[in-house]
């Protein structure tokens, strides 16, 4: 799925943290000794948590349902021979399954496009992102209209743009293809490769673009006046002034879209159905699971990806640290 | 001189403008020619139509097959919005107002939630959920869009609740009413536009789904439009579904068009809200 606005808010999240007294990690024990000096409760403050824990109790408790149990149960999955179409052979089998699937040439196919789709499409959307951005920002004239017509990707349902592509790339339909001497790009590896990440970039870019635009807000006019007189080029202004007062808006930008691109699924399933060794993890993992009805892989592969995209947000984290979400209690204070 | 510049500047932004609008139209614009082509002008490869027939749209909306897709569609993201704005809204409500221990913990986990890959959910929820008889059913994908959805809720409306005048609560509330009094009597009307541009967040989100809907459905009973594309078969089964699919494809783009057309204010306010507010 790669509409997945979630991360809007997120720096609001890291912002929210910041405002608290006292991080997340020094959480605990200043919150001890607030709660020690301030007993007894007054019946208000009671009555206040109490609420407060009542409002968010659903959510959490939804959220940690979907989630938590069925990863927790995916493990348990991945360590069985668990065919769907043999359901008589079900034993417990300890890793064999990451064996077979680690040592799977296909699995590395699949992992290896996946890395480069992700690599490619966060850094190409990264510099569109910034344009559009600056464009939606600054732009002089038709501000609402050029707004406007960026959403419409971001908004479209992905398996509706991947028709619209996969129809203007097919010889003799297509607009595209007929530029092309009406060759059919989706047959073969590079080309189809590089037309699911023109339409993962096409979908996602004023995505990017809308969370950059939000750092680019926080950039001080008069500090971009003060520059211009005293002599600063566009350029310098840019990268001067703007990227840093943006830096954190960009991370958190990078980070979201690092673990959205690397999910990428609907654009490959409509544009090559994983033909060709197209194949994402995401793609790899669907085959395995509804088509090979093998939920022993099929849990094996989740519980892989779900490592892998666990690592690339704590490299994120680690990297970064201060403009991670959540990570930046301390330093901001 | 001072007004050359200007116009200049105008006339550059507004080449800059023309560019982004194309790129982002072309794909869609592209779809809905599709849809209006007679089969025998389908292979053209003309970008406009040339001859123009709204028989894709009949066929389709004569087909159980697309009626009952856009049914399941419209019901399921309507009730998983309905169901994660409320959800979000009394949580956001008491990230942003309360003092309570346990705040940043919801606050992590909706984050972690946020950045989960959906298809590390896909097989363990396709046995769970066949198991519990949810699998091929509405509650069945009504379920991970509302736990997918309620990050995006729990922030937008947070960032939203930051910026209400909350004197107005306490004014309430020295007038003796209730904490709950002061929320549904002062808060929630103010809260209004923000709640309901989370919930075209959160449509938007449910409407876009295709993971889910692919793996945990099997049949008409409760395939969504994306998942029905893939099943078109055209009028007869020898047939090109091409026109049907196209003309599916823009019936399920007008929803977000229209969304688009009159709230885009909103929208890049709800998207952007939360880190402006820094």
């Amino acid at each position: 799925m790669s509409v997945n606005a979630t991360p809007a808010g997120a720096q609001a999240a890291a912002e929210a943290e910041a405002e608290q007294p006292g991080g997340r990690h020094a959480a605990v024990p200043e919150q001890r000794s607030r709660r020690g000096s301030r007993a007894p409760l007054s019946d208000n403050k009671r009555a206040e948590r109490r609420l407060g824990w009542l409002l968010c109790a659903p959510a959490a408790l939804v959220m940690v349902l979907v989630t938590a149990y069925p990863i927790l149960y995916s493990v348990w999955l991945s360590l069985q021979r668990f065919d769907l179409r043999f359901p008589d052979e079900r034993e417990f089998v300890g890793l064999e399954n990451y064996v077979t699937v680690l040592t799977n040439d296909f699995w590395w196919t699949a992992f290896g496009v996946t890395a480069l789709i992700t690599v490619v499409t966060v850094a190409v959307e990264l510099v569109l992102g910034m344009g559009l951005a600056l464009i939606m920002h600054r732009t002089l004239v038709g501000r609402g209209i050029v707004r406007t017509a960026a959403l419409i990707p971001y908004g479209i349902v992905t398996v509706v743009a991947a028709f619209s592509w996969r129809y203007a790339w097919t010889p003799g339909t297509g607009y595209l293809a007929n530029l092309f001497d009406g060759s059919a790009p989706l047959t073969e590896r590079a080309s189809s490769l590089a037309i699911i990440m023109l339409a993962e970039i096409w979908k996602t870019t004023p995505f990017m673009a809308l969370l950059l635009m939000a750092g680019l807000a926080l950039v001080p006019e008069d500090l971009l006046k003060a520059a211009s007189t005293d002599g600063a080029t566009a350029w310098q202004r840019f990268t001067k002034v703007m990227l840093p007062v943006m830096k954190p808006a960009i991370l958190v930008a990078l980070l979201f879209r690092t673990l959205d691109a690397f999910r990428v699924f609907d654009n490959i399933f409509v544009l090559t159905n994983g033909g060709n060794e197209t194949s994402s993890v995401s793609m790899l993992a669907y085959n395995n699971l509804i088509r090979g009805l093998n939920l022993g892989i099929g849990s094996t592969m989740s519980v892989l990806i779900f490592i892998t995209v666990a690592i690339i947000a704590f490299v994120f984290v680690k990297l970064f640290g201060t403009a991670a979400p959540g990570s930046d209690d301390g330093e901001r204070r | 001189m001072a007004v050359e510049t200007t116009t200049r500047a105008k006339l550059r932004w507004g080449l800059l403008d023309v560019v982004v609008v194309v790129f982002a139209l072309v794909p869609v614009l592209w779809i809905a020619s599709l849809s209006f082509k007679t089969p025998a002008t389908l292979t053209d490869g003309k970008f406009w139509p040339r001859e123009w027939t709204l028989d894709n749209y009949r066929t389709i909306f004569d087909t159980d097959q697309f009626v009952r897709a856009l049914v399941n569609s419209i019901g399921i993201a309507l009730i998983a919005t309905a169901i994660a704005v409320v959800l979000g809204t009394m949580a956001a409500y008491a990230i942003s107002r309360l003092d309570f221990p346990g705040k940043k913990l919801l606050v992590g986990v909706s984050l972690l939630i946020a950045m989960f890959p959906q298809v590390s959910l896909v097989s363990p929820l396709f046995e769970i959920e066949r198991q519990l008889g949810l699998f091929d059913t509405w509650p069945g994908l009504i379920l991970p869009y509302i736990t997918f959805a309620l990050p995006l809720a729990i922030y937008t409306l947070s960032a939203f609740f930051k910026q209400i005048p909350w004197d107005l609560e306490k004014a309430a509330k020295m007038d003796g009413a209730t904490q709950g009094q002061a929320f549904r009597r002062v808060i929630a009307p103010l809260a209004a536009p923000g709640v309901f541009t989370t919930a075209i967040l959160v449509f938007i989100f449910c409407w876009n789904d295709f993971l889910f809907a692919i793996t945990l459905t099997s049949t008409e009973r409760s395939r969504t439009v994306p998942v029905a594309l893939q099943f078109f078969t055209g009028e007869s089964q020898f047939e090109d579904p091409t026109g049907a699919i196209c003309a599916a494809a823009v019936v399920i783009t007008v929803p977000i068009i229209l969304f688009v057309l009159f709230f885009q204010r909103r929208i890049v306010s709800g998207l952007t809200s939360g880190a402006v507010k820094g």
